[in-house]
């Protein structure tokens, strides 16, 4: 899009665009990073994690402060309007993944001795295709692609079945031995924490989609079948 | 000048549109040009202006908007060269007929300028004289309960019924020009053009005048020309974008300034245009 008659306007719109993505980055490292933690029961990874949530806070109120000024400043209109209402949802999005993956790191510190090789390895499978959802809306946005949003908005249906399939397996390891409740009680968040990281992917997707084409992406044409 | 690109992004505007109880255009203006001698100012524009609802013209200086908004009343007759083609309609009637009386079309069509233009005269006439020369009064009491219905609805009795032999030019500017509109609504017409009527007024003023627009609406067709794109995104239920002669644009004004159609219109609502 060709820039504005009075730049310093189109300079703020890049600088708040460029933060969202700064945030989606964080965000990313936060989730590749605490199951990274989880995998090798590496604690002090699993802390760094836990204070990088500091940082997209502090980016996520500044991005906040950036809107209420443009929007207060420039009267924004058409596509402008748009993409900063798109950008004070997103980075609340970005925010909530950031929490929940730090709660991710947070759990994965309280682990006792009695959680085996198998149960960290459903979480960090499980969060593989949550990272990718992530990566994907990311590119959706910073490339501006009303389709690529839909294919992220359509593929929550499989982080569901993941989650399906990992909450029954965690249920087989706790039944098998009782001593893996507590560990497997914060596992078993873990795994809805990354089903809920999931979810604001999706939620990320309709406002990328809104911003660039205008309209919204109706909930009904979603395919979905989770049960939990 | 090109006159084929500009084919406008029409919206089936039924559906969203603000309509009198019948769904009545209250003007339909088909294929209008307007020349000036040899060069043409606007290029085969049509639309329709429905009752009871506000409709924004924008568009960039000389875009044609004021040009278009003139024929309306037939102002353009005073400009030497200028010449208008094409229908508008009101009541199935072609305005620019000869039989069409000007005089009386104004009274139908009124109009409020960009400064305030009340006549040198005093507050109560400046209302009581179209109603007299349109002999819509019968006696001096029919004649005071006009001017009190105008200057009520206009928004200004609270403010000078203590006043009413005093100039109309002593008023303030924002008074002034809701003196010019409750002048228009006094002949009883059934359109309003308004020719950015805000534009030498305060910001306070301008609230008046735009509460009052909002107020007018519920009886009224309102044309209104406007540069502040916020003005016509506060005031209007539809917006028609011109550029070079041509209506580029023309829908709900949600859908306007949320998510324009074309181009040109997207560039000069966000304040990109080269």
């Amino acid at each position: 899009m060709s820039d504005h008659i009075v730049s310093a306007y189109s300079e703020e719109l890049e600088r708040l665009s460029a933060d969202i993505m700064k945030m989606g980055g964080i965000a990313e490292t936060m989730i590749v990073d605490s199951t990274r933690a989880l995998s090798a029961n590496d604690l002090e990874l699993a802390r760094e994690v836990v204070l990088r949530d500091l940082l997209l806070d502090v980016i996520e109120s500044d991005a906040e402060r950036q809107i209420v000024s443009l929007i207060a400043r420039r009267q924004p209109m058409g596509h402008d309007l748009r993409m900063i209402l798109s950008a004070m949802k997103i980075s609340s999005e970005l925010e909530r993944i950031g929490d929940l993956a730090k709660n991710i790191a947070k759990r994965a510190q309280r682990l006792d001795d009695n959680v085996n090789d198998e149960m960290r390895n459903a979480i960090v499978r499980m969060s593989k295709p949550v990272s990718r959802q992530l990566n994907n809306v990311l590119n959706a946005y910073a490339s501006a692609s009303p389709e690529k949003a839909k294919l992220v908005w359509e593929s929550d249906d499989d982080i569901d079945n993941h989650y399906n399939s990992v909450f029954r397996e965690m249920l087989t390891y706790l039944v098998e031995d009782p001593r893996r409740i507590t560990a497997g009680a914060h596992m078993l968040f873990m795994a809805k924490n990354l089903e809920r990281i999931g979810d604001h992917c999706t939620n990320i997707a309709e406002f990328v989609y809104y911003q660039v084409v205008g309209d919204y992406l109706s909930e009904l044409e979603r395919p979905k079948q989770d049960q939990v | 000048m090109d006159t084929t690109q500009g084919t406008p992004a029409m919206m089936d505007d039924t559906l969203t549109l603000p309509r009198s109880a019948d769904g009545a255009q209250r003007i339909d203006c088909r294929n209008i040009k307007v020349f000036y001698g040899q060069a043409q100012a606007i290029h085969d524009v049509s639309m329709s202006f429905p009752d009871r609802a506000v409709t924004a013209l924008i568009g960039p200086s000389g875009c044609g908007k004021s040009t278009f908004l003139r024929c309306l009343n037939r102002m353009n007759d005073t400009i030497e060269n200028c010449r208008v083609e094409g229908e508008i309609l009101m009541d199935g009637e072609n305005i620019n007929d000869e039989d069409v009386d000007p005089v009386l079309l104004r009274s139908r069509v009124g109009m409020v300028f960009q400064k305030p233009n009340p006549f040198p005269k005093s507050i109560y006439d400046n209302i009581a004289y179209g109603p007299r020369i349109h002999g819509l009064a019968n006696g001096r009491e029919d004649l005071d309960a006009i001017v009190e219905k105008s200057l009520r609805r206009a928004g200004l009795w609270e403010e000078v019924k203590d006043r009413l032999t005093a100039p109309g030019t002593s008023l303030s500017g924002g008074q002034q020009q809701r003196l010019c509109i409750a002048r228009a609504i006094a002949v009883q017409p059934e359109v309003i053009l308004m020719d950015e009527p805000c534009s030498a007024l305060d910001p306070i003023a301008t609230a008046r005048i735009e509460e009052l627009i909002d107020d007018l609406r519920s009886r009224y067709c309102i044309v209104i020309v406007t540069h502040s794109m916020q003005q016509a995104a506060r005031v209007s239920q539809r917006t028609a974008f011109f550029h070079l002669g041509n209506l580029v644009e023309l829908g709900d004004t949600n859908q306007i300034f949320t998510n324009p159609r074309e181009k040109r219109t997207e560039d000069y609502i966000t304040g990109r245009f080269g």
